[in-house]
């Protein structure tokens, strides 16, 4: 059978289609979800996309995190549907509370955009089972908000639990602590971080790699995780 | 009509890189003597009808869940009183 995952469109998101292409080469059927209805159309997984939903005004995900989408979107996580946030997303699942922590500007206060080098720190779950732990991979970063921050009681938490999905490998772009990149809950079916997988997922249009120029696919395994996942239910 | 501030501002452990970006052009214009700045946040909410303790409660209620992010903010103060008539300054 095809899954079906959605992708929210939010006023101001930017990389909806980008992440309905992603899943689609992944072998998954795209849906297009809306951010003022409460209909997740029958989806078995979802993607909030990147871009600056609401301009970013009052905190970066703040207000697309109390749209009427995102109470169908918590309800969902909360039952176990795989729900990953990327970049924007991430931020909206840490202003929904999905995810522990926050994130702030960049330490340098500067919009950075590179090929990023990231640890796969934790690959148990819905939209990492497909790497290794512990294995380097290249997908694009870009944003201006991305710095992640925690108290120390919820830092020790999240690296005690292996919450960590993700982290940055080389270099710290953006003064997040501990070089943290990316999250899951301790169910393993939310998962949100910085960096875009969906720009990362045809050759040609991806990071350059030893290999050749622009040849990165190695956000694809994001999607494929996610159909694994969903078929061992 | 009714006034309330609520202030909002960056937790005081927490880094503040706008803050951060001030300070040091403060440093670059010479002006000595100021050795941090931290920005934070100010709303006006403009109500209909008077405070009452259940729209106090209410206001709270949003200050802390909403207009800030109890993870990276707090909220500093909330004035209730903000628009007796003195504050259209």
């Amino acid at each position: 059978m095809t899954f079906k995952i959605g992708v929210v469109t939010f006023p101001g998101s930017l990389d909806e289609r980008d992440a309905q292409r992603a899943i689609r080469i992944a072998g998954a059927e795209a849906v297009e979800l809306w951010h003022g209805d409460h209909d997740l159309k029958g989806v078995d997984a979802i993607v909030l996309p990147g871009g600056f939903s609401y301009g970013d005004y009052l905190r970066a995900g703040a207000i697309a995190a109390v749209s009427p989408i995102m109470s169908e979107v918590i309800a969902a996580a909360n039952k176990g549907m795989p729900v990953l946030g990327i970049c924007n997303g991430f931020q909206m699942l840490v202003e929904a509370h999905l995810l522990p922590g926050g994130l702030i500007r960049n330490a340098h206060q500067q919009f950075i955009r590179r090929d990023q080098a990231l640890t796969v720190e934790n690959a148990s779950t819905a939209w990492t089972n497909e790497f290794a732990a512990g294995e380097e991979i290249i997908i694009p970063l870009k944003n201006g908000d991305g710095g992640y921050i925690a108290d120390a009681e919820t830092l020790k938490r999240v690296e005690g639990e292996g919450l960590v999905a993700f982290r940055y490998a080389g270099i710290n772009p953006n003064g997040s602590l501990d070089d943290i990149a990316g999250l899951t809950n301790e169910r393993g079916n939310v998962v949100g971080l910085m960096p875009h997988p969906e720009h990362a997922v045809e050759a040609g249009f991806g990071p350059d790699t030893s290999e050749a120029m622009r040849s990165g696919i190695d956000g694809l395994r994001f999607f494929s995780s996610a159909l694994r996942a969903l078929a061992a239910v | 009509m009714p006034k309330i501030v609520v202030d909002v501002m960056p937790k005081a452990e927490l880094l503040d890189p706008q803050g951060k970006a001030v300070t040091g052009a403060l440093s670059r214009l010479g002006k000595s003597g100021i050795s941090e700045v931290r920005i934070g946040k100010r709303f006006e909410l403009t109500v209909d009808g008077p405070v009452t303790d259940e729209l106090r409660a209410d206001v709270q209620e949003i200050a802390e869940s909403i207009l800030s992010n109890s993870v990276i903010e707090d909220v500093v103060n909330i004035d209730f009183d903000a628009a007796d008539g003195t504050s259209a300054s």
